[in-house]
């Protein structure tokens, strides 16, 4: 993918001088991770083919990756835990209060194959002391980008077709934490015919252990302010 | 007693300002009359004796969340804003076919009007006559539009890109559904917002 590739040598770069500037911020001993089911409530989101409503396929994707993550001592803040509604500055202000290390916002659509994973089309901007709220994700996008390396490559080695892309999502762009919104599509053959839905549970595990190892992986990766 | 003069001259005055108001609302249905028909004549469609040009359509995939530029042969208006409607309904009916890379229904009828306006905000010496497109999708379309963060942002980046491949002085878009502004296509793509067509640009579909 062209656009990361880039995107990561821009982060690479953008890094060096402010690495001698400021010492590294040392590595939380507190790693925690926002899990944001999208939907819920009155927003039922997209349908699934069988008749499931996103807002229940995400909630179910989030309890699944809620326990992984757990289960390897991590510490999980989720945006709910039942079918509420919650508008996208009740996620960030959740996930902002967390002083997370990986916000998740997941999406659940029967349109495209495998996992698109997506980083907020903000512009990369300095970190200061105050962040405009609608673009606070802004001074986080490198980190973002690198977040969605590491899903990508954990996702790609476990089989699951990947899509990269920027967007703007009003949750997403207020988040101050390293943010991808996943999209979980159904996994298609070759000939774009659907061999597993996203509400199959066999398949939501394997992307859920997927995510999970990338987080663990991420957790490892030295931290850029 | 009111002398018959003066009634003559107020019954006279009655009787004329009778008659301009008359003509007032005879005009006023005109015009009104004008504007829909002026609507109407929009094409959909080329006129079939307008010379076939060259133009390029920016279609997206859901496979690879790719935006792939195909040039195409159409009859088109001369019109800016009716030929940006006529492109974008093109490139509606490629995703409204059978087996479409990117299946949204609807097709060309999706597309009710688009406008071209100056782009508001400081003036870029590079484009002094940049253009703000205005596109106004129906609320069918919308409606019917597949719900995902993916397929609706291939919606809007493939309008976007399209509009600045036969349009190159449109560098702004911003998104109307049956004239009123909404908060996203169909629960994902926020359509609140001012697109720049240089952030969709075509991938070629291909992944180096
Ligand atoms: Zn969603």
């Amino acid at each position: 993918m062209r656009w990361i590739e880039r995107a990561l040598a821009c982060a690479a770069l953008a890094a060096l001088p402010a690495a001698a500037q400021q010492s590294p911020a040392a590595p939380s001993a507190h790693f925690v991770v926002v899990l944001d089911a999208a939907h819920g409530g009155t927003d039922p989101g997209g349908r699934l083919a069988g008749g499931q409503a996103e807002k229940a396929a995400t909630l179910a994707l989030s309890v699944r990756l809620r326990s992984l993550l757990a289960a390897r001592g991590i510490a999980v803040v989720t945006t709910r835990e039942s079918d509420t509604t919650l508008d996208p500055n009740s996620r960030a202000a959740i996930a902002n209060h967390a002083k997370a290390q990986v916000c998740l916002s997941l999406h659940v659509s029967e349109s495209g194959s495998g996992v698109h994973l997506f980083v907020s089309s903000l512009a990369p901007a300095q970190s200061s002391l105050f962040l405009p709220w609608k673009t606070a994700q802004a001074a986080l996008v490198t980190r973002s980008l690198a977040l969605a390396g590491a899903l990508n490559a954990s996702l790609q080695h476990a089989g699951l077709n990947v899509t990269l892309g920027r967007t703007s999502l009003p949750g997403l762009d207020s988040m101050t934490c390293p943010a991808v919104a996943v999209e979980l599509a159904p996994e298609r053959a070759q000939d774009g015919t659907v061999t597993a839905e996203p509400d199959d549970a066999d398949y939501r595990a394997k992307a859920a252990a997927a995510l999970a190892a990338a987080v663990l992986e991420f957790r490892l990766e030295p931290r850029q302010p | 007693m009111i002398p018959r003069y003066q009634r003559v001259i107020l019954i006279v005055l009655l009787a004329a300002s009778l008659a301009m108001a008359g003509i007032l609302w005879h005009l006023r249905q005109r015009a009104h009359q004008r504007l829909l028909a002026g609507e109407d004549s929009a094409p959909t469609q080329a006129p079939e004796v307008a010379p076939a040009e060259q133009a390029t359509l920016v279609a997206a995939s859901d496979a690879d969340g790719s935006l792939l530029a195909q040039d195409r042969s159409l009859p088109l208006p001369a019109d800016p804003g009716a030929r940006a409607r006529v492109l974008l309904g093109k490139l509606l009916d490629l995703y409204a076919a059978p087996d479409a890379a990117h299946p949204v229904p609807g097709g060309a009828p999706g597309i009710a009007q688009v406008f071209l306006l100056p782009a508001p905000g400081p003036k870029d010496p590079q484009t002094p006559d940049a253009e703000l497109a205005v596109v106004n999708l129906t609320g069918a379309f919308a409606a019917s539009h597949p719900s995902g963060i993916e397929t609706e942002s291939l919606t809007v980046l493939s309008i976007c890109a399209t509009l600045r491949a036969n349009l190159p002085r449109v560098t702004q878009v911003r998104f109307l559904v049956d004239g009123q502004p909404r908060p996203t296509l169909a629960g994902h793509a926020d359509l609140t917002r001012t697109y720049l067509t240089a952030d969709a640009v075509p991938t070629g579909g291909t992944t180096p």
